[in-house]
């Protein structure tokens, strides 16, 4: 079966800088398979997610690779095109549920005005719909959430409305680029639950962007561990929670919270591992440059 | 009930503003040097003469009892007379004010389309050429004032190019069937475009001259609140949704950037109407401004006491105006 995304030997760099931020990444997603994104934090991971939705900043240039959304290279799209194909096929779930909707609208059309603007769906149908998925993310009194202002919902019910509106047009791709970290604890269990239940519903293709392996273990099937904007391991969850490839990895699994040893999970990430990992990323860019 | 208490402190402040206003002006322009009296007087007037009109217009008393019986006129909607024009004062005021609204409003239009016009251009293609023109544009609309602008523009299109009037209200030929002051509101419904057309060429210059120093404060202001609200998660969600840079800019960051923009006009609204006082004095038009000056000119104090009252009003106005449209515009305060 063919991936639904494909990244292949994807570089970024700051806009007039030689510094890659991303460096040669590849990877890909099955259809119904959900893939981690760990690494600490400036890794990149962000940086991936935003290149797959088209929204990298400004500042920053895709300088070789190429990203395959169901099949179409998206850098040799033109720039409407590859907002269409965005929009019709993928989706976000964003960090921060106070600052992704927008405060001066009602929720109902922050979660159709892609079925009814891009989609062209009827306002009728695109209602029905929002309804419907509002009740699949457990809201109880949909009609009411619906005509309501951002301002006048908790943090958690507004992370619901975000994950209803993401999934509003059964995207066949989502990026989750920390959806629980702005939320408190109780609430990311269910919001986490949420994600996973709608994400199997409907078999989508998803990029899980965390900084916590204990989520990567219960949502993903594989992940990938980025160290300087470098891809160092890719793996099975499976895999990697046996024993992970790389010392990077290890390291990273090893300063991880365990309920069984709290004591050796405060442990610093090793000086030595953390230098290598950085002299292999600059090898890299050595290698990268003679090539290119 | 919170909503009646609001309009209740708003209703108090409002009269402590007018209140205010007036005690300062009353006392103000009686300190001042200049006696109004000696002004109407032909040279050579005897002793008696200005003795009689002084006490005529209640000058002879003291300042407080002065004050006393104004006060007693003005809570019966009676604000005097005026000394030089040697009629009541409100209905002096009242038949100037319409031409000075409209020109205001003229030009806080103006000052709305342009300024609001160059931020969104700068908004559109930031970090280009065209943003740092913007910029310019405003940094020259700013670093010039009013008045001076009207010079240029009477230089520009009352001289080198003669395309506007650069004096009056309105042309002195025509006959005018209007029964209200409201010429432009008029002219409009009795549909005579020709009288319309008329006033704009009138009103054009000194509106415009009124309007490129708040057009440039808004375009500045809209510009920066538009490119940080560009940067906010939920403009970066919805162009996710497959939306293009022009959508994203009017519908998703405009309705937040604008306000701030919005109390902004307020304030810059009423100091923009302080400058009809001597824009229409440079275009002879005829409004409350420019009645003002002569009336400062003649000493006739109960007219500047009549004028600043109603300027002061109108300040109060505007404030409440801009306050309801910020309440009505941000969901966050509609509730509330
Ligand atoms: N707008 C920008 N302009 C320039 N550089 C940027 C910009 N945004 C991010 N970067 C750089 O790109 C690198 C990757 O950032 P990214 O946001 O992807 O990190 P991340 O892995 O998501 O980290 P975090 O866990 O903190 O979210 C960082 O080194 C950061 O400094
Ligand atoms: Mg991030």
């Amino acid at each position: 079966m063919s991936a639904f995304l494909t990244v292949n030997n994807l570089s970024a760099s700051l806009h007039g800088y030689d510094q890659r931020v991303l460096r040669s990444v590849s990877f890909s997603i099955d259809t119904g398979e959900v893939l981690g994104l760990v690494g600490e934090s400036g890794a990149g991971k962000s940086m991936i997610g935003k290149a797959i939705l088209g929204i990298l900043p400004s500042a920053i240039d895709i300088v070789e690779g190429e990203i395959l959304l169901d099949g179409q290279d998206l850098e040799k799209m033109k720039p409407a095109d590859r907002r269409r194909l965005i929009g019709a096929t993928a989706a976000l779930i964003p960090q921060d549920p106070l600052t992704a909707l927008n405060p001066s609208r009602r929720i109902e059309p922050q979660i159709t005005n892609r079925l009814v603007d891009i989609l062209g769906w009827t306002k009728a149908n695109a209602r029905v719909r929002a309804l419907e998925l509002l009740n699949e993310v457990h809201i109880d009194n949909p009609e009411r959430v619906m005509a309501s202002y951002p301002h006048e919902l908790s943090g958690g019910m507004r992370q619901r409305v975000l994950i209803a509106s993401a999934f509003a047009a059964n995207p066949k791709l989502v990026v989750a680029d920390e959806p629980t970290t702005a939320l408190d604890v109780t609430v990311q269990k269910q919001i986490l639950r949420l994600i996973r239940e709608l994400q199997a519903r409907h078999s989508t293709a998803m990029v899980f962007v965390t900084h916590d392996l204990g989520v990567v273990s219960k949502v993903c099937q594989r992940l990938s561990v980025l160290y300087g904007g470098k891809i160092v391991e890719n793996s099975s969850v499976a895999e990697f929670f046996d024993g992970p490839k790389h010392a990077y990895s290890r390291a990273l699994l090893a300063a991880t919270p365990k309920y069984t040893d709290p004591e050796a999970s405060l442990l610093p990430v090793d000086e030595a591992v953390i230098e290598a990992a950085a002299a292999e990323v600059l090898a890299a860019d050595r290698e990268w440059r003679h090539g290119g | 009930m919170k909503l009646l208490r609001a309009i209740l402190v708003r209703l108090m402040t409002m009269s402590v503003t007018l209140i205010g206003a007036a005690v300062v002006v009353f006392f103000v322009i009686r300190v001042v040097p200049g006696n109004p009296i000696a002004m109407m007087l032909p040279p050579g007037a005897t002793e008696e003469d200005i003795a009689r009109l002084t006490a005529l217009y209640g000058l002879d008393k003291s300042i407080i009892e002065q004050f006393w019986i104004w006060l007693t006129g003005v809570v019966q909607g009676d604000f005097g007379t005026s000394i030089s024009l040697r009629q009541p004062v409100m209905p002096l005021v009242l038949g100037r004010l319409p031409a000075t609204l409209e020109l205001a409003i003229f030009a806080l239009v103006i000052a709305v389309v342009i300024g609001g016009a160059l931020a969104l251009t700068g908004v559109r293609h930031r970090e280009t050429g065209t943003e740092t023109a913007v910029d310019v544009a405003n940094g020259v609309g700013l670093s010039i004032p009013d008045f001076l602008w009207a010079l240029i523009l009477i230089v520009l299109f009352g001289v080198l190019m003669p395309v506007f009037h650069i004096s009056g209200r309105i042309s002195p030929s025509l006959d005018l069937p209007f029964v209200t002051q409201f010429y432009v509101f008029e002219s409009i419904a009795r549909l005579r475009f020709d009288l319309w057309w008329d006033l704009l060429k009138h009103m054009f210059m000194p509106a415009l001259a009124l309007a490129i120093p708040l057009a440039a404060i808004i375009s500045q202001l809209l510009k920066q609140s538009l490119k940080e609200t560009m940067h906010l998660d939920y403009v970066t969600l919805a162009r996710t949704k497959g939306y293009g840079e022009n959508h994203v800019i009017l519908s998703e960051a405009l309705p937040n950037a604008v306000l701030p923009t919005l109390t902004l006009i307020g304030v810059q609204f009423t100091f923009l109407i302080g400058g009809t006082v001597i824009i229409e004095r440079l275009f002879s038009y005829e409004g409350l401004g420019n009645m003002a000056i002569d009336a400062v000119i003649n000493r006739d104090l109960p007219l500047i006491q009549g004028i600043v009252i109603v300027f002061a009003l109108l300040f109060t106005i505007i404030n409440l105006v801009v306050d309801m449209m910020y309440a009505l515009l941000n969901p966050r305060l509609r509730h509330a």
